[in-house]
């Protein structure tokens, strides 16, 4: 009565639990074949793969200008990703981390333009500080919502962005806006009383996000708030059980998980921009969700990936003035890097399996 | 060659490292009602979940009805009518009895009227009874199992294949459900019921196939076996089946429960008006068919779920309103271990280390977390309770599930209660297991500690409890002394027949409280 079914050609089936060696030798092949594709792709636009490879190698550390270019490109794409690395660990997905920078930056902005007769060191202080709470409230407002009425975090915070965003651009069209700009729309640079000082030639925003690296490393792994994010993000129910007040902890995280973002915004319109611009964030804060998962969340690792991605895009800059190679080339060939890697951790878990030869009679 | 509905050759199936079936040779006549015996992890389901699609061998040959088959779907197997019953219901709580009966089958739609008297036809053949418009979300545990095994025989199935059918029902109800099997089998029905109660197995099946460890060990005549072979047979060692029962010796009351009313997150009721005590040194025993309200108790008492009435005094404190982690404050340790185990007691990604420190982290002054007395716990632990595990750092998940329970409790005994609660302490462990539980427990009673054990197989809870507390739809339907009482008695209350349980009673000659 049966049609002779077949066997499928292809099954997946779960893998042993591999050794990291044999992870990291996956991943490093995912790496590899990438590389691969992504020049097939250059190769059918017409271009030397390895010409353009090297050129974006070449572009990101041929000279120290570029090196301190490439390391600027860093400096808020590596706060931002230290941000949303908290939020993951506790299971919240905060992909709100642009609109987070984006009003850490909008609140240190104001001190900028209005205070900026201050002492440097309190005034940049203060824009520190502004931005902090400027971000750290752009995240608590979805963990409100989430805590009282268990609203979806991801949507919230998502549309935040937005608002953030479309915020900055009523500022500059109407209360911010430069009047010495003759009619041109944007918010006047700030006093050079309230940038960022340089060191090493690259503005000191650097230090702060190697001295995040190490703080968020610290308060995950040791202390006694770290261990209640790891609770929650693996169970709400182990954590209530074990008397963990839940919505604080949820509340506390992601006030400081937006902190750190809004202190990446006020780094990068005080040390990079010098001014507020819709762009002040510029898809970092997505990136960054990336740059967060790639590094399995660990703060020290985040800090080789985004430095990593920064050389992506400080070379396919160059690529672009060298070559006339549009960045959106550059963008498909992060897609495609991105897509190998990912897609690699399918298979540390899973592998196919083919038709088993006489199985099927 | 046809004799055999159902016959496994060799059949292999790993998951990762873990070989869940190794070389399973299994058969099934027509007419024949096999138990699928074994402990928990031993392959009895993925071997099922393989005849119904739902997994598929790396090795091995399935023949149905003499022929070789390929079932890659859980439709392939309806077509070769095979029908399985799942351990957890699918069924859609807001359709009628009918429309789930009639959901995934193909050809032109039948009247309501058509719909029934096929239906009607069916239970009749089979002495099923069942209400074709009432839906599913009103119906009984019981109900609905019905509902399912008229699914499956709607569609045509004569190869049934029950997983852990009795697990949630009263031994009455068990009772009736095996009436039905053994006239699906006088029909002609190939029958594989998977089980691990022994009672069952003898009282049911024809032949018996014993799974260990992934393998198939044998498979024997169940009229020429009995308790003692098969658990040989399934543990691979002797075992003593005796559970120890010391006297309790202070008895004074530590917990009050009084007039206490839980409604559920639904707003539907947990508990109803319950009262009863604890008492120092005693194991109390709590029966009551899955989802009578336990849940609810154990959940009020740790502070984790909100009361509507009533009062709960420890110690002439009333718990009602304080936080679980003032309730820890005061002594009140609670091992409660839900169905997924890792989800409530144990964080699972992370090692034994830090699961010792999850109700201790707080301890110590400053913003870290200390993590030296934990690891000296966790060693601790690992050599008391001879815990297997690669490293205390292991993330528990990795560790079996006896292991696991043994991390739980170790640690909840170390912090030196005054009442214990256990929800399903040995759900999923193997015998040996099980029976170091038990004796961990009866160690506590021994230290006067007040044991509250909330369990499913009746016979442990009658052997093990001083005293057992019977739940039903929220209520307390009876408080027995185990040492007197019956299988049946508990099993009337279980399903709120108070009348006949105390007819069973007198009849038995016995008076409890």
């Amino acid at each position: 009565m049966n049609k002779h079914t077949k066997e499928p050609l292809l099954r997946t089936v779960k893998r042993a639990e591999m050794g990291n060696r044999q992870i990291l030798i996956l991943r490093l092949l995912a790496i590899l074949l990438s590389l691969v594709a992504g020049g097939i792709f250059i190769l059918c636009i017409g271009y030397n793969p390895f010409v353009i490879y090297g050129t974006i190698v070449t572009g990101a550390f041929r000279s120290a200008m570029a090196v301190q270019a490439t390391v600027k490109i860093m400096i808020p794409l590596l706060i931002c990703s230290l941000g949303v690395t908290l939020a993951f660990k506790m299971r919240f997905w905060n992909i709100g981390a642009e609109g987070q920078l984006i009003f850490g930056a909008t609140c240190a902005s104001f001190f900028a333009l209005y205070c900026s007769n201050w002492n440097h060191v309190v005034l940049l202080l203060v824009m520190a500080v502004a931005g902090i709470v400027g971000g750290g409230l752009w995240g608590l407002i979805p963990a409100f919502f989430k805590v009282k009425f268990n609203t979806n975090e991801t949507l919230f915070t998502l549309m935040l962005n937005y608002i953030a965003m479309y915020f900055v651009s009523y500022l500059q069209d109407g209360p911010w806006r430069d009047p010495a700009a003759n009619g041109f729309s944007k918010i006047q640079r700030f006093d050079a009383n309230a940038a960022l000082d340089k060191v090493a030639g690259i503005q000191c925003g650097w230090i702060v996000a190697l001295l995040l690296v190490v703080i968020v490393f610290v308060y995950l792994k040791f202390s006694k708030s770290g261990y209640e994010i790891g609770v929650v993000g693996v169970s709400q129910d182990t954590a209530r059980y074990a008397g963990m007040n839940v919505k604080k902890i949820i509340l506390k995280t992601m006030f400081l998980s937006g902190a750190i973002c809004g202190l990446g915004g006020m780094i990068q319109a005080s040390g990079s921009d010098v001014t507020l611009t819709m762009n002040v964030a510029g898809g970092v804060g997505f990136t960054a969700i990336i740059v967060a998962w790639l590094s399995q969340l660990n703060p020290f690792v985040i800090l080789i990936v985004s430095f990593l991605f920064a050389v992506l895009e400080k070379g396919s800059s160059v690529v672009q003035s060298s070559f006339g190679l549009s960045t959106d080339c550059a963008d498909v060939l992060q897609g495609i890097i991105l897509f190998f890697i990912l897609g690699c951790e399918f298979f540390v878990r899973y592998k196919f399996v083919g038709r088993s030869k006489g199985g099927d009679k | 060659m046809a004799d055999y509905a159902i016959e496994c050759k060799k059949i292999t199936k790993t998951f990762g490292s873990v070989v869940a079936n190794d070389q399973i040779d299994l058969k099934v006549k027509k007419g024949e009602i096999l138990a699928l015996l074994g402990e928990n992890g031993s392959g009895k389901t993925t071997l099922m979940n393989m005849l119904s699609g739902i997994y598929h061998p790396d090795s091995g040959e399935i023949l149905v009805n003499g022929q070789t088959v390929a079932i890659n779907s859980p439709v392939d197997a309806m077509h070769l009518g095979i029908g399985m019953i799942h351990q957890h219901f699918k069924l859609v709580d807001s359709f009628r009895a009918m429309d789930n009966i009639v959901i995934g089958t193909k050809g032109k739609r039948l009247t309501d009227k058509e719909l029934s008297q096929k239906i009607k036809e069916i239970c009749d053949k089979f002495g099923l009874e069942i209400e074709p418009e009432k839906r599913v979300y009103e119906m009984s545990v019981s109900e609905k199992q019905t509902v399912e095994i008229v699914k499956v025989l709607y569609k045509g199935a004569d190869i049934l294949i029950l997983d852990e059918p009795t697990a949630v029902l009263t031994p009455q109800e068990t009772e009736r459900l095996f009436d039905i099997l053994r006239k699906m089998k006088e029909k002609g029905c190939a029958i594989i019921i998977i089980t691990h109660k022994l009672q069952e197995v003898l009282e049911i099946s024809d032949r018996v196939t014993i799974l260990r460890k992934g393998k198939s060990i044998e498979t024997v005549e169940t009229a020429k076996s009995n308790k003692q072979t098969l658990t040989e047979l399934m543990v691979g060692r002797k075992v003593s089946l005796e559970i120890d029962r010391p006297e309790p010796e202070h008895v004074d009351t530590i917990l009050k429960v009084v007039d206490l009313s839980v409604d559920k997150p639904d707003g539907s009721k947990g508990l109803d008006d319950i009262s009863f005590e604890i008492k120092k040194g005693e194991i109390l025993g709590v029966a009551g068919v899955a989802g009578s309200g336990q849940k609810e108790l154990c959940e009020t008492i740790a502070g984790l779920m909100q009361a509507k009435e009533g009062a709960i005094l420890y110690k002439k404190t009333n718990l009602l309103g304080k936080t679980p982690s003032e309730i820890i404050n005061l002594g009140i340790s609670m091992s409660f271990v839900p169905e997924d185990r890792l989800g409530m007691g144990l964080v699972s990604t992370m090692g034994m280390t830090d699961n010792m420190l999850l109700k201790s982290y707080k301890a110590g002054k400053g913003p870290f977390v200390r993590r030296k007395p934990a690891k000296e716990l966790a060693a601790k632990l690992v050599e008391k309770l001879s815990i297997v595990t690669p490293s205390i750092e292991t993330p528990v998940r990795m560790m079996s599930g006896g292991n696991v329970q043994k991390v739980l409790l170790g640690r909840e005994i170390e912090s030196e209660p005054n009442l214990l609660i256990t929800a399903y302490p040995v759900r999923g462990l193997d015998i040996n297991s099980s029976y170091v539980i038990y004796d961990l427990l009866n160690e506590q009673k021994k230290k006067n500690v007040a044991v509250m054990y909330i369990g499913e197989d009746l016979d442990v809870l009658l052997e093990l409890s001083d005293r057992i507390m019977v739940l039903c739809h929220g209520k307390i339907t009876g408080i027995l002394d185990a040492r007197t009482a019956t299988k049946e008695q508990i099993g009337l209350l279980m399903t709120g027949d108070t009348e006949d349980a105390a007819e069973e009673m007198t009849k038995g000659g016995q008076t409890n409280e």
